[in-house]
């Protein structure tokens, strides 16, 4: 059952079963290929798993020659270091180079949990999604993101994939089907607010739905793991109905899921906007519901700015 | 092929990268200058390459990884008859192929982007990697430069690159010490280099003159006949190789203005060399 199944064997699973059918595919770790459970591909493909050791520069250019000659390279590390640690090999080497390269940054957010703030990337998706062309995507559970890798290998350029590593809560069944790697997903529809909800927020904003539910406000629930680039359409779709939007999202506020929606919103459909996130705040050590609850990302969040979002309403 | 053909192909280089470079009114000239020697018999004697298939499968690489010695490529791509030599007038021109720093997306016969340094010899590992999986024959070529070397990422590719056993990557360093401050030995030092590169498992080659022809030849061939390990030539160069006024700018000549005037003057001296 995929949805018993911990994120980083979807993955790990995927990558596998593409090294024995695909010539091209690559995966490179930086020594935490133990963590991200690709370790036994090295022993298994030995030409085409490669680790450099603790040296993430290196193995983003390195991709980059690969991909050059032909290959599609699976990088991996913590989103921290698969991302702001190497800005400028993203940038330079991969993406200004138009490299086919697959960036994998594992343990968003608040799910580093006891590695606390050193590794806790709330700012990955911010500090890459400038960057011409690149795609970011965050996977929403196991069955999704299931569905999205071979839409990812067949991708032709870079993407970042912000992956959690445990057991994801499921948000869809196992025979979910119709899902496009550049189209969000109306999950539930509603009529008096939209939460446009990414990664683990997704679930925590299916609950805050309920929840809202039951105080007479229906509430739509647009899934969005692509965050750049951003689905538009069905944002505006959304925000038109409802007049009325939060977004959730498990980073810092400014830079992914909300300033990709607010920019939307601003140039093509001005709407009233809260968001629910982390706030002008650094990581830190902690069981994941305790940090929801330092960070005010906990459902009863999501009631409070839906709420407020709807007394704002134009 | 004779040295002294070898010869008059590098200065018909040096008078195309005078040239192109005059004709924006600045430029990289002297990284440029210091790196003719190892171009023209890269491209000329050793690469396996066809200028009228720059994307032929199974070709050797250069990755020019101090990227900003693109006018020198440029210069030896025109003179092999990748693109015509006309088109070295548009060097950074507004919509040219030749921007300052070099770009496999814009330029025909370049393998490899670079600009920001310290990545391309991590982009020339990755690709040596990919010619001896795909067992294609191809050898992988990169050239870095000295101030480059002060970059972390040269040493974590150094550090991989000899675990893989990389013996088709030879590696140049343009070791003209002179970096856009000042002499490397007072921004930060880098002897003893081939100490060091040995010292990361590589087969290390320190030519003295990395300026001349025979003696850099000699180093290629025999880095190519190396086996397990990958190849550095450290090249002992002299940063505007062969225009006295760009030679004495010394660190100044990192990207420095050239006239009209300068440049007759330049492609007079260039020329005269071989009266």
């Amino acid at each position: 059952m995929l949805v018993e199944k911990l994120m980083k064997d979807v993955f790990v699973d995927f990558i596998r079963e593409n090294l024995q059918k695909d010539e091209r595919i690559m995966i490179i770790d930086a020594d935490l290929a133990k963590c991200i459970g690709s370790y036994p591909l090295e022993k298994e493909f030995p030409d085409r798993a490669l680790n450099v050791g603790i040296s993430e520069q290196n193995m983003a250019s390195v991709a980059a020659g690969l991909a050059s000659y032909g290959f599609i390279p699976f990088i991996t590390s913590f989103g921290p270091f698969a991302t702001r640690r190497i800005c400028d090999q993203i940038m330079i080497s991969i993406c200004y180079a138009r490299q086919n390269v697959k960036i994998v940054g594992t343990d968003p957010g608040i799910s580093a949990e006891l590695n606390g703030g050193t590794h806790m990337a709330l700012e990955d998706i911010g500090v890459l999604r400038s960057i011409p062309h690149i795609v970011i995507y965050e996977p929403t559970d196991n069955v999704e993101f299931a569905a999205m890798l071979p839409q990812i290998r067949d991708h032709v350029g870079p993407v970042y994939i912000r992956m959690f590593r445990k057991c994801p809560p499921p948000v869809y069944k196992e025979d979910e089907k119709g899902f496009d790697l550049f189209k969000a997903k109306v999950y539930k529809e509603g009529k008096d607010v939209s939460l446009i909800a990414s990664g683990l927020m997704v679930s925590t904003a299916i609950e805050a739905a309920g929840l809202l539910e039951k105080e007479g406000i229906s509430a739509e629930v647009i899934v969005c793991p692509t965050i750049k680039p951003i689905d538009a359409a069905t944002v505006i779709a959304s925000a038109k109905k409802t007049r009325a939007v939060v977004t959730c999202e498990n980073h810092n506020v400014m830079g992914a899921l909300r300033s990709a929606v607010a920019e939307v919103l601003s140039e093509e459909c001005p709407t009233v906007l809260q968001s629910v996130g982390v706030k002008e705040q650094f990581g830190e050590v902690g069981k994941i519901n305790y940090l929801r609850k330092v960070f005010h990302m906990e459902a009863a969040d999501i009631v409070a700015a839906a709420k407020k979002a709807i007394t704002q309403k134009i | 092929m004779e040295y002294s053909e070898l010869k008059a192909f590098a200065r018909e280089v040096r008078v195309n990268i005078v040239n192109s470079i005059a004709s924006i009114g600045s430029g990289h000239i002297g990284g440029s200058l210091s790196i003719v020697e190892v171009l023209t018999l890269l491209y000329k004697k050793h690469m396996n390459i066809d200028p009228r298939n720059p994307r032929m499968a199974g070709r050797d690489r250069l990755v020019c990884s101090k990227g900003h010695a693109g006018p020198a490529v440029y210069a030896v791509l025109a003179e092999m008859g990748y693109f015509d030599k006309s088109e070295l007038l548009t060097l950074n021109q507004n919509g040219t192929r030749l921007p300052s720093h070099c770009d496999m997306n814009k330029t025909p016969g370049i393998d490899m982007t670079a600009g920001s340094l310290g990545q391309g010899l991590s982009c020339a590992v990755g690709i040596a990697i990919g010619a001896r999986q795909k067992k294609d024959g191809a050898r992988c070529y990169c050239i870095i430069g000295d101030g480059e070397s002060q970059e972390g990422q040269i040493w974590e590719a150094a550090l991989f690159a000899a675990k893989m056993k990389l013996d088709n990557l030879i590696v140049f360093t343009d070791y003209n010490k002179q970096q856009l401050d000042g002499p490397t030995a007072e921004i930060n030092p880098l002897d003893p280099l081939p100490d060091k590169w040995k010292a990361f498992g590589w087969n290390v080659y320190n030519v003295k003159d990395g300026n001349d022809l025979q003696e850099l030849d000699a180093a290629i061939i025999a880095a190519k006949a190396n086996v397990g390990k990958p190849s550095m030539i450290i090249m002992n160069t002299v940063k505007g190789k062969g225009i006295c006024f760009v030679e004495n700018n010394k660190g100044g000549c990192h990207s420095m203005s050239i006239s009209c005037e300068q440049k007759e003057c330049a492609i007079n001296e260039i020329r005269g060399a071989i009266c």
